[in-house]
């Protein structure tokens, strides 16, 4: 046994090692302060209308008369105007309404999940998130209610008293995603609204002291007297915080319980356990595109390039590529158990979505939801805004695609050769919802003209001058 | 002159001066007095001695109510009122409802979070004495403010002021009711 320990050699190199100091990325750039961050995002709401929004908004109500005109001569008409027949009495109504709401998603997965994982970089883009989440429910929500065909009792959806004393069935997917959609939409604006409550109470003061009495009381009103005490800003961080918590959970559940909508089915190519997490990160990939497709031109015209940096921009294309590439991975699977789990069905059913008579849609989602966001891996892609627009556009179209697909491809040929069929839209299908394009773009140039584009207070707390140990 | 004061208001130009100064009238021992920010400053409610939020409470209440609701809802639509048995499966089970319970809850949570911001900062109110501060919008911009009012037991004209200045408070000032 030993008496003496062997001494332990500290080599000399350790006492000069220390941790390293990982540099915060920057989120607003060339320092700027707090009143250059207020005048320039209140600048967009105060200052005059430019000649483009008038342009923008003209084009986006005429469009969105498409989407009024299609619904009137529907209900007016008949639901024969509708190209849904037997086999597929699904058509393009339910494709719209997954792809709406599939883009709502991304704006509540910036406000809430990036909160809860406390990713600072989303204060600059999650209000214009949230607005395009809220417009998105707005779009989608027409085509449940309008697509009941008799469209004045779509209020039996809801579990109200009616003059047959009975109630909805609360077993079926379709009823959930009433209450699934509701909840997301309510919750989504309340959540908004509460973000903006700071704002709309500088962007009042800012009205008063510039002596416009009227636009002061206007958002005074909304902006209910906020004050920036710090009594409030503790329940109010406290309030933004559960928000987001419970918004995280809402999310998931609202695109699962869409799914479920098909998965719950018998037909092949729906039934799959595989839908709920494969939906909602489909829908995920969607919502940043659209992201992506509205943050981008507005950086560029409204000059937010430091609030919107080229840090913001690499995330979110790295968040698409990495929710696409889920998407791709799903794709695999799916082919995968359709081979491996020997169901002739489901075997048939992915060859004809390959190679039958959607191969053209089936390709199309195959080039822009798997091979356009592998782009996103070189950030001499992600730095050249323009290209990283086009591929936005792309992802929108694949992810409608991929809607497309699963609905019509598993209708159009499901079990008994004698039921098959071919779906196109009719006219009105599709002005109806080329026309929601039009709704939505008018909510959110009102959103962009009206009320402030970004949480100005959010923004400021994560600069490095909100930080009271700045330089300790 | 008989005017009814509010209180004292003081500037501060940076983050690290108004939480020093916070701390200043907290160890002081004001209870009647506030700090005004243009965005949240992190640290300043444990300057300030400011106990954790309660509106958790109420969310938690909104939530446990939007349960009760959707499962009583479902239960009694279902099972009590008018009971249909559909594809030869039970009146009611928590299984099928959850769904809309679970979405019911959150929808619960929402409007009791809401609620309690409201209530426990005691909004709307839309006047307040102040925002009678010269240079008030610039609250809401990119200075701070702490405010002592004349209500709490220690407040005192001269001495009050003299704690503002010591910490740094700039165009101290008093404020009209």
């Amino acid at each position: 046994m030993d008496s003496a320990e062997p001494a332990i050699v500290v080599p000399a190199i350790l006492e000069e090692v220390r941790p390293a100091v990982l540099p915060r990325p920057v989120l607003v750039e060339h320092h700027r302060d707090f009143a250059w961050i207020t005048n320039k995002i209140c600048g967009i709401v105060e200052g005059p209308t430019p000649r483009w929004w008038w342009i923008c908004f003209g084009v986006a109500l005429f469009v969105a008369s498409f989407t009024v005109a299609g619904l009137t001569y529907l209900v007016g008409v008949g639901v024969g105007v509708w190209g849904v027949r037997s086999p597929v009495n699904w058509g393009w109504a339910i494709v719209n309404f997954v792809f709406w709401i599939g883009i709502g998603h991304a704006g509540t997965l910036i406000s809430a999940i990036l909160c809860l994982l406390r990713q600072k970089w989303r204060t600059s883009i999650n209000r214009a998130a949230e607005a395009m989440t809220i417009f998105a429910v707005v779009c989608a929500g027409i085509f449940p209610v309008f697509h009941v065909g008799r469209v004045w009792l779509a209020w039996y959806l809801f579990p109200l008293p009616n003059s047959n004393g009975i109630w909805p069935n609360f077993r079926s997917p379709l009823e959930w995603d009433v209450f699934a959609v509701s909840t997301y939409g309510t919750v989504s604006v309340l959540f908004w609204y509460v973000g903006m409550i700071p704002d709309l109470g500088v962007l009042r003061d800012r009205f008063f002291v510039a002596g416009k009495r009227l636009r002061a009381f206007l958002y005074g009103l909304f902006a209910m007297g906020w004050r920036g005490s710090n009594r409030h800003w503790s329940n109010y961080e406290m309030a933004y915080l559960i928000l987001a918590g419970i918004a995280t959970p809402l999310v998931l559940s609202v695109h699962t319980i869409v799914s479920f909508d098909f998965a719950v089915s018998l037909i092949p190519g729906w039934h799959t356990t595989i839908f709920p997490p494969y939906f909602v990160a489909g829908a995920i990939y969607s919502g940043f595109g659209m992201v992506l497709t509205l943050i981008l031109p507005l950086r560029a015209v409204f000059k937010l390039e430091d609030l919107v940096t080229q840090y913001h921009i690499d995330n979110m294309c790295k968040i698409t590529l990495a929710t696409g590439s889920m998407v791709g991975y799903a794709y695999m699977m799916e082919f995968f158990i359709a081979w491996y789990g020997a169901n002739p069905n489901e075997g048939f059913t992915f060859i004809n979505r390959a190679f039958g008579p959607y191969a053209w849609a089936y390709f199309t989602m195959v080039t822009c939801n798997v091979i356009v966001p592998q782009f996103f891996w070189f950030k001499s892609v992600r730095r050249n805004t323009a290209f990283v627009w086009i591929l936005s556009l792309l992802v929108n179209l694949g992810m409608w695609m991929e809607r497309f697909v699963i609905i019509c491809t598993s209708l159009t040929r499901d079990f008994l050769p004698s039921s098959w069929g071919y779906y196109s839209p009719t006219m009105v299908d599709i002005f109806t919802f080329f026309g929601t394009f039009g709704v939505f773009s008018t909510l959110f140039l009102l959103f962009i003209r009206f009320l402030p584009l970004m949480p100005m207070a959010e923004i400021k707390a994560v600069t490095p001058q909100a930080d009271p140990h700045a330089g300790h | 002159m008989p005017e009814n004061k509010y209180g004292l208001i003081a500037m501060f130009e940076t983050p690290a001066e108004i939480v020093r100064a916070a701390e200043a009238v907290r160890d002081a021992g004001y209870k009647s007095w506030d700090v005004i920010t243009p965005c949240p400053i992190h640290g300043m409610d444990r300057a300030m001695g400011v106990r954790r939020s309660l509106v958790p409470r109420f969310s938690l209440a909104g939530g446990i109510l939007g349960l009760a609701t959707g499962m009583t809802l479902i239960w009694w639509s279902g099972a009590w009122n008018f009971k249909l048995i559909v594809g030869g499966k039970p009146l009611f089970s928590p299984l099928f409802a959850f769904p809309v319970s679970y979405e019911l809850t959150i929808l619960f949570t929402a409007f009791a979070t809401l609620l309690g911001l409201f209530l426990l900062c005691r909004l709307p109110r839309h006047y307040h004495a102040v925002m009678k501060q010269a240079h008030y919008q610039r609250a809401m911009d990119d200075r701070f403010f702490v405010v002592i009012e004349a209500c709490d037991p220690l407040y005192d004209p001269a001495g009050t002021r003299d704690l503002l200045a010591q910490a740094g408070g700039r165009e101290i000032a008093e404020l009209e009711e």
